[in-house]
């Protein structure tokens, strides 16, 4: 009898999943909970970046269900979906959280972002890319829906310069006449900061070397060699997996000094360059999050989520790079739709899709807010609006000494003026493509 | 007994040289077009145009394209992924640069682009054969996407490369709804694929075949080696650029150069082999087993073990299960999923009684 029942059940199982596989929105949010899906990527070549983000992120939005009960009550629930970091994969999850309605998605691969850009204005879906692109859709106006929130690659890339210039060489003065190279994996993600170094190079006058490194980067000596003869003042790396440590062990071997080589955030995680061994010690990295576990806002996760064995990763992770930029997103996250229930008059209630997009464009993380969260000095203080999704824009860099990261800067800004500029040009054309006409942001609420 | 041709007399040439001669084929090929035409937009959900049904179709497509070449001309090739950038980014510019360009138009020239740059990697083939041949291909694969990235007027001087598809209007039929896109993909795979069973079975295709059983014997009877080859590169390139404007312009809208990298080409080989080489139903089989199992393990996974399961763990023992099955079903039949049909045709020919 009992066996015939378990048989059953597993029957019954069976015919669950393959309801799921029609959509037909088996785990339809109940009323007080707040559902999302987590595109994540745990198996694979990036599936070191996709398992400490999404890991982070979990845990975040754990705690705050298990510290608080969740947001005024309302309990904050996910489901995962694996992408394997492929577009296709990456499509079918989208459209697999939308049937159950979806109210937030960040796939964390400028790919799948790019696959689904289409689909989210119809779909009422906010899509946000913490930290990678399209940089352009920073113009609200032209892209309601997509939010590349803290900052994006041209703020970066300015950042860059701006720390060269004013923290490494006293002043921007300084750059002219200084030669810098820009190393970078050979594709679409690797190309965005050409335009505004371009720009950058005939402002301050400094020379601009671009030198492609063709994917995945495990073999870099002819660039090296190339980089040797050009004698650069900086490298900046803008890399990708295994082509980080490549570079800097490769840099290494031909004498480049290490702390002259300054890479961006996707080259910047303790996974970047452990494998590098002793040649990584003195390198810069970019980031738009702090490192460690001293912030009040990680020690609550580690005392209310990794003391009660709830935890979603290796207790060793907690406090590394990648973790902690999963914990801004749900911060970003949890303060959407805390904002969302207050404006909307829905405290205590889930809020929806278009709901969360009005907070993500009326986010306000103050020095004030950012305490009480736990997090001042976590995550820039930043303020989005309709004109600007990208809110902060400001960057900090840490350096490896050998053992750990430790932060070597304040925020740093880039030049606002330039890179809004391009993100303008940009988004207009985008707007002229597609046939868009722009928000009027003096109109919204 | 079912499958039995016992009565059905061939009274005519015509008659003869149908592409499906057996009477059931006819019924069932019929029934299944009709179904996917009517039924399917009637009973489907967004979610299964968007995600399963659209996408399958169109690397079904792009499948049909490489069996041509390496199934039927025994041709290897890697570079398939390539050929569909072609003609994505190709359909893209002629659809931005002339005005009033009507999109079939646009993506058949997407293709005619794709075959012409199928030839001239073709050309190698007349010296070299085999695992060979599949380098020289590969090289098309990476040269490809190389001058897309690296000629930004490829995408109309998009910063990050990337191409956004330009608006469907066919005839003031505007194709924006989702269910709209699969009926087009429907229609344009229905059609290509009706055309490749066709092909094959005429002069050209038989010249191909004998081209892929032994090349010399082939010249020998008077089969032009350089022709039958090129020949077979262009219409499988055109096949894989069709396929890739579908891609960009039916299925995801927006495309980086990225997105048909080397692990598309062999994600389609793989299909190719899955499915069967050298059949036209074998790429459609091929196509469903590598783009939707996956799928499918992972909301059984969701659906068996909820959250009782640690995230990593699941997602690699979903991977692990479909490497298994992979090798599980060529072992079980080397010759792919289309040969299992056949044999199950045979089988249900005789049934219930068996010799």
């Amino acid at each position: 009898m009992k066996r015939m029942r378990s048989k059953w059940k597993k029957s019954a199982m069976v015919a669950l999943a393959v309801a799921g596989l029609v959509g037909s929105g088996v785990g339809q949010a109940l009323a007080a909970e707040q559902y999302m899906g987590l595109p994540s990527y745990r198996v694979g070549a990036y599936a070191a970046g996709g398992s400490g983000i999404f890991g982070g992120w979990i845990d975040y939005m754990q705690m705050i269900n298990e510290r608080d009960g969740g947001v005024n009550g309302v309990k904050l629930v996910w489901e995962e979906c694996e992408t394997e970091y492929n577009n296709a994969r990456g499509v079918e999850c989208y459209e697999r959280f939308k049937a159950k309605g979806n109210t937030f998605f960040s796939p964390l691969s400028t790919g799948i972002t790019y696959s689904v850009l289409d689909r989210v204005a119809q779909d009422k879906i906010p899509l946000v890319t913490i930290g990678y692109g399209r940089s352009d859709a920073a113009d609200g106006r032209v892209f309601p829906w997509v939010f590349p929130l803290v900052t994006h690659y041209w703020s970066q890339a300015s950042a860059m310069i701006n720390f060269i210039g004013k923290e490494k060489l006293g002043s921007m003065d300084q750059l002219k006449g200084k030669k810098i190279v820009l190393l970078y994996h050979d594709s679409a993600y690797g190309k965005e900061p050409h335009e505004v170094l371009k720009r950058l190079s005939q402002k301050w006058g400094f020379e601009l070397e671009l030198i492609p490194v063709a994917h995945p980067g495990n073999e870099q000596q002819s660039q090296w060699l190339q980089i040797r003869q050009i004698r650069p003042d900086f490298v900046i790396l803008w890399g990708w997996g295994v082509m980080n440590p490549t570079a800097l062990s490769t840099a290494k071997r031909t004498g480049f000094p290490i702390d002259k080589i300054i890479g961006v955030w996707w080259a910047g995680a303790e996974e970047d360059v452990i494998p590098a061994g002793n040649a990584s010690a003195g390198y810069i990295a970019a980031g738009f999050n702090a490192v460690g576990d001293q912030h009040p806002v990680i020690q609550d996760i580690k005392k209310y989520v990794y003391a009660k064995g709830k935890g979603n990763l290796d207790p060793k992770r907690v406090g590394s790079v990648y973790y902690n930029r999963g914990v801004v997103h749900g911060i970003i996250y949890v303060e959407a739709v805390r904002l969302a229930q207050a404006h909307f008059n829905k405290k205590g209630q889930p809020v929806t899709g278009e709901e969360i997009r009005w907070a993500l464009e009326h986010l306000n993380f103050t020095p004030e807010r950012l305490k009480q969260l736990g997090a001042e000095g976590f995550l820039p203080v930043m303020q989005t609006s309709c004109m600007d999704h990208e809110g902060a824009g400001v960057v900090k860099f840490q350096q490896w000494d050998g053992s750990k990261w430790k932060m070597i800067s304040d925020w740093i800004v880039p030049d606002r003026v330039l890179v809004r500029q391009l993100v303008e040009e940009s988004a207009a054309k985008y707007a002229q493509e597609k046939g868009i006409t722009p928000r009027d942001c003096s109109k919204e609420g | 007994m079912i499958y039995r041709e016992a009565g059905q007399f061939k009274a005519s040439y015509e008659a003869d040289m149908q592409i499906f001669p057996i009477r059931q084929d006819r019924i069932a090929i019929a029934a299944i077009v009709l179904f996917a035409f009517v039924g399917v937009p009637l009973f489907a959900s967004e979610y299964w145009f968007q995600a399963i049904i659209t996408p399958a179709l169109i690397f079904s497509l792009a499948a049909l394209g490489l069996n041509i070449l390496t199934g039927y001309a025994g041709q290897l090739s890697l570079g398939a992924a390539g050929f569909m950038a072609v003609g994505a980014f190709a359909t893209y510019n002629f659809m931005l640069r002339i005005d009033g360009m009507p999109f079939l138009v646009a993506m058949v020239l997407g293709g005619v682009c794709a075959a012409l740059v199928g030839i001239v990697f073709g050309l190698p083939s007349l010296r070299i054969k085999g695992f060979y041949l599949a380098v020289a291909t590969l090289a098309a694969q990476f040269f490809i996407l190389w001058v897309l990235v690296k000629f930004p007027w490829f995408s109309n001087y998009s910063a990050s490369g990337v191409i956004t598809a330009q608006e469907i209007v066919i005839l003031g039929w505007t194709v924006d709804e989702p269910v709209e896109k699969y009926l087009l993909t429907l229609a344009v795979v229905t059609v290509l694929a009706l055309a490749a069973k066709n092909l094959a079975r005429t002069h050209t295709g038989r010249a191909w075949m004998a081209v892929r059983d032994m090349d010399v014997a082939a010249e020998v009877i008077g089969i032009p080696l350089m022709k039958t080859k090129l020949q077979a590169f262009a219409i499988s390139s055109f096949y894989c650029g069709v396929a890739g404007a579908l891609y960009a312009f039916t299925y995801l809208g927006t495309v980086e150069p990225e997105a048909f990298n080397l692990d598309l080409s062999f994600k389609i080989l793989f299909m190719i082999i899955i499915g069967g080489v050298g059949t036209v139903l074998g790429s459609f089989l091929g196509a469903a087993f590598i783009t939707l199992l996956p799928i499918f393990l992972n909301q059984l996974f969701h659906a068996l073990f909820g959250d009782s399961l640690p995230p990593a763990f699941a997602s690699n023992v979903e991977l692990m299960i479909f490497g298994g099955l992979i090798i599980f079903f060529l072992i079980v039949e080397p010759h792919g999923l289309a040969r299992l049909w056949q044999i199950g045709k045979e089988k249900l020919r005789l049934w219930p009684f068996p010799h």
